[in-house]
């Protein structure tokens, strides 16, 4: 799948985007980073532009409460509602069920394996064939954590 | 009207969305679709890894939106040959490529088109132009032979090498020094970068009548990007330079066409078990190339 990785907002660390990223092209799958600090809207254009099907958010910042819901409206509003949105980093479990409500089909934190980020995207890839819900525009509810 | 025509409607309109779709739909579908424009401006950029092509090809955008010019990007990255994965990071260096509407950047996994990405890459660049881009870059790491010659099928060359590496001598290698219209040497805020400059002017002056600069710029500091852009305005397409295209386009067509034959794979299978010959591998790719390309 044609995949990019973004950092939004205004943390410095990629890290782990990177080991996501490098992982996701060992499991044969077309990764694009998009770098540091990017804004909610520069990643819905980077994710149109690209033709993505999967959009992957690393956040360690805190300030995931308030970016990732922007950019889940971004992509619904710019016609993207078939890409499949998942996040990872720093998320305390209170804040999973507003991620989830947004349109996050998952969320990865430190210490997961990076073959269950792989096992998520194959599932995601079957329920796309499916037509079962899974893109950020589809209806809400399932989600793989 | 075919999907692909009608996407490319939509995007003539100025939808971003159909543009990006178009550009997925010329990659993958079955037949290269012929597109073409008249007004079509492209620069291939090419050189050794690590030698700032990206950065300098961001430093560009900034400018030609600056003239007012709308910049659309190809960026060509190998597939990896173990996983058939990629990961494509040229856009990281592009800081022009957050501009906005100015600017489109579009990331290529070089592997993943059955026969090879090169024969779509100039459908893109005619649609691309078709849509009002004015300005069309393909960049592709000058790593081998096919790499160095996608970006030699634009109508202008800009060859990138760095400081420190006489890596030079492989784009000469490769025979594609003879076709590069601008030399950059990037990294001129680096020491080595004008004795690098020097030594690609004394191979280029071996020959008498070559008049081609070789330009010093920092992509990282912007000294020298505004030469380089009115070096790339103003080159003059070299003589012979379409036929050499045309000869270019030729090739990478028929290879598609011989590495997307149906029984390529029982062929090069019956080689390895040496129950056929070359000679006769050939005839029987020959007798046999499927129509209805």
């Amino acid at each position: 799948m044609r995949v990019v990785i973004a950092k939004p907002g205004l943390d410095g660390h990629d890290r782990g985007a990177k080991v996501i990223a490098r992982a996701l092209r060992d499991g044969g799958h077309d990764v694009i980073y998009t770098g540091l600090r990017k804004t909610p809207s520069d990643i819905v254009r980077i994710v149109n532009d690209e033709d993505a099907e999967v959009l992957g958010l690393s956040t360690l910042s805190g300030a995931h409460d308030s970016l990732i819901p922007k950019i889940c409206d971004g992509l619904r509003e710019e016609e993207l509602g078939d890409v499949i949105v998942f996040a990872g980093g720093i998320i305390p479990d209170r804040d999973l069920e507003l991620l989830y409500k947004s349109g996050v089909r998952a969320v990865f934190g430190p210490g997961t394996p990076t073959s269950e980020v792989l096992g998520f995207l194959d599932e995601a890839r079957q329920r796309k064939k499916e037509n079962v819900p899974i893109g950020v525009g589809d209806d809400l509810g399932w989600h793989w954590n | 009207m075919s999907e692909i025509d009608k996407l490319l409607e939509l995007a003539k309109s100025g939808d971003r969305r159909s543009l990006s779709r178009l550009m997925t739909e010329i990659a993958d579908s079955e037949k290269t679709p012929k597109f073409h424009s008249e007004s079509i401006w492209t620069l291939g950029v090419t050189g050794p890894p690590g030698s700032g092509k990206s950065t300098l090809i961001g430093r560009l955008a900034k400018q030609w939106v600056d003239m007012g010019e709308s910049v659309a990007i190809l960026a060509l990255d190998p597939t990896s040959p173990i996983s058939g994965g990629s990961f494509l990071a040229d856009r990281i260096r592009m800081e022009g490529s957050d501009l906005g509407d100015k600017v489109f950047v579009r990331s290529i996994a070089s592997g993943n088109t059955p026969g090879g990405i090169s024969p779509r890459i100039w459908p893109m660049c005619h649609a691309l132009s078709l849509c009002g881009w004015s300005r069309i870059v393909v960049e592709t790491v000058g790593t081998g032979q096919s790499e160095f010659r996608i970006a030699a099928l634009a109508d202008r060359l800009l060859l990138v090498d760095g400081p420190d590496r006489g890596d030079i001598i492989q784009a000469e290698k490769a025979g594609i020094l003879e076709l590069a219209d601008v030399i950059a040497v990037n990294k001129s805020d680096l020491p080595g970068a004008s004795l690098s400059a020097q030594s690609i002017r004394t191979s280029l002056n071996l020959s008498d009548d070559d008049s081609r600069e070789v330009i010093l710029v920092s992509a990282l500091e912007g000294e020298g990007v505004e030469k380089l852009i009115s070096a790339i305005e103003s080159c003059e397409t070299q003589s012979g330079r379409n036929e050499m295209i045309m000869r270019e386009v030729l090739i990478s067509e028929w290879d598609s066409l011989l590495v997307s034959h149906p029984e390529i794979d029982e062929i090069i299978r019956k080689l390895c078990d040496s129950s056929i010959t070359i000679d006769e591998a050939i005839k029987l790719l020959r007798t046999s190339i499927p129509n209805g390309r």
